[in-house]
């Protein structure tokens, strides 16, 4: 009888480790290398730089980190793209990083009043647009649009930046609206209305711009009202020293702004 | 059996238990003692709190209605492809859940392959409803629920189920009043741990079912988003959520799932 569970007993348990493992991965911020190769092929010490920056910013900081490793011959720089709430975390726990790079001032705040940091400078803004699917099902044109209770609404919760942006604009405008899901972030946020689940969202302009041809933007006054800055720091502990200050150089460059201003940033 | 114990199972034992506890006594330690009554006082907490538990129990209900059958059907009829079928059964257990989130919008989803057609046909729309996170739940926590059954069926003996056909027992009968009963605890344990996995799940859905307070939001979820801002905030509703899970799988343990 045990023989005959015996098989049972080793598969059960080994499906259960993967099933935690894939838990795990879920959740975890990636941090990914952009070129591994580049650091192999310089000669002595390979220098690194470690940038954490907010998720939104993941397109344009990769193409920036492969300029400043074709500047920087033997350079290589690492990313660790994420909430910027976690990333704050993260950092003020000891994690070692040389910028920072956040989606919001709070959370910039964290580090800063940790000591790890001074000094950010604002390096962009981002403004929220309504998000809608390709073929706007709804027919969605404005914000007031939005209080319709037939029209699905998805909002980002209001712990993350892109939610506390979202109540502002909607107090600005002096609308109620009353979403189905509050999403744990913007891009989760984005994929609701990608998927069609939802009749409209309330997304960063660079976000509807890296989603172009599956959700429209409409752009809507009170957005004004609810301006996103961006901050960036080295911080005080950057194990890259002086790299670390030059790669925050390249984002404040023009060269730097021409990049995020085409992904539909705003200067600061 | 007695004699001294192995210290090759001891030694890796110890740190096994070590590994899986340390993080519940961090949670523990980290805790914000004086101020922790105040904050499971709070109305939102003992919404999430209630809507995980009963949502969990539906999903584990849902899972018992069709994974012992399945199980059974895994265990007891042979046909073409049964291995094939086995492995699909435990996919949710390899997927992210993430990633199964995204499958059910793609199945169930307003846009989705039946999804469409169930709310052309009935006006039903699971994503964002409680009934959303229940399938969320139970996509994820039933290949648990299976195996469990399956390995007590295999390990069964077959030969009162066979005594009762030669009786005259229908394959039915032999199924409700000799099979059943026989491997109870192996559908009692089945479901304890589909229920332990219902209640901790977060990706499907958040993914699947969204996150609105009272309709979607389970305790899971409010951890995550507390963690955003306030790291405390998660630590409570982390340590409500583990005190439930382990009163009640303790006190099943002692009561039912005391044989193998």
């Amino acid at each position: 009888m045990f023989r005959r569970l015996s098989r049972w007993a080793i598969a059960v348990p080994v499906a259960l480790a993967l099933a935690g493992l894939a838990g795990c991965g879920s959740g975890a911020p990636a941090t990914s290398g952009t070129s591994a190769s580049a650091s192999a092929s310089a000669g002595g010490g390979a220098k690194e730089v470690t940038v954490f920056a907010a998720a939104s910013l993941t397109g344009t900081f990769t193409e920036l980190g492969k300029t400043f490793e074709a500047a920087h011959p033997g350079t290589t720089v690492k990313f660790n793209f994420g909430s910027s709430a976690t990333l704050a975390q993260q950092i003020t726990q000891g994690a070692p990083a040389d910028v920072f790079a956040a989606a919001s001032p709070a959370t910039m705040k964290t580090v800063t009043d940790a000591s790890l940091a001074s000094a950010p400078t604002t390096f962009v803004r981002n403004k929220l647009q309504i998000a809608v699917p390709a073929d706007n099902p709804a027919k969605v044109d404005d914000l007031k649009d939005l209080t319709d209770p037939k029209v699905k609404v998805a909002l980002c919760a209001e712990q993350v930046p892109c939610g506390a942006a979202a109540v502002k604009a909607l107090d600005a405008a002096g609308l109620k609206v009353k979403p189905v899901t509050l999403e744990q972030d913007v891009k989760a946020t984005l994929t609701k209305v990608e998927l069609g689940e939802v009749d409209a969202a309330l997304v960063y302009k660079t976000d509807v711009i890296a989603s172009a041809g599956k959700v429209q933007g409409i752009t809507f006054p009170e957005a004004d009202k609810a301006i996103n800055d961006y901050p960036i720091a080295t911080l005080t502990k950057a194990p890259a020293g002086d790299l670390a200050k030059q790669f925050v150089d390249l984002v404040l460059s023009p060269q730097g702004k021409d990049v995020l201003t085409k992904a539909g940033f705003e200067g600061p | 059996m007695s004699g001294r114990l192995p210290w090759v199972l001891v030694v890796p034992a110890v740190l096994g238990l070590a590994f899986l506890v340390l993080p519940l006594a961090g949670l523990l330690v980290r805790a914000p003692w004086p101020t922790l009554l105040e904050r499971l006082a709070e109305p939102q907490v003992l919404q999430a709190l209630r809507l995980s538990l009963v949502t969990a129990t539906i999903a584990t209900a849902v899972c018992l209605l069709l994974g012992v059958p399945l199980a059974w059907l895994l265990a007891r009829v042979s046909f073409p492809g049964r291995r094939l079928v086995r492995a699909l059964v435990t996919v949710p257990l390899v997927l992210p859940p993430v990633v199964g989130g995204v499958a059910l919008l793609l199945v169930l989803g307003r846009r989705g392959l039946i999804g469409q057609w169930l709310e052309a046909t009935f006006g039903l729309t699971l994503p964002f409803t409680t009934a959303g996170v229940v399938v969320a739940e139970a996509f994820v926590a039933m290949p648990f629920l299976v195996i469990s059954v399956e390995g007590a069926l295999r390990a069964a003996d077959q030969r009162f189920e066979e005594a009762a056909a030669t009786l005259g027992a229908s394959r039915w009968i032999v199924f409700r009043r000799v099979t059943l009963p026989l491997i109870a605890p192996g559908v009692v344990a089945g479901a304890v741990l589909c229920w332990a996995r219902a209640l901790g799940e977060f990706g499907a859905t958040i993914t699947f079912a969204g996150n609105f307070p009272g309709t979607t939001q389970t305790m899971p979820l409010a951890v995550y988003l507390a963690l955003e801002t306030e790291p405390e905030a998660a630590i409570v509703l982390s340590l409500v959520l583990l005190a439930v899970s382990v009163i009640i799988l303790s006190s099943l343990r002692d009561r039912w799932v005391n044989s193998p």
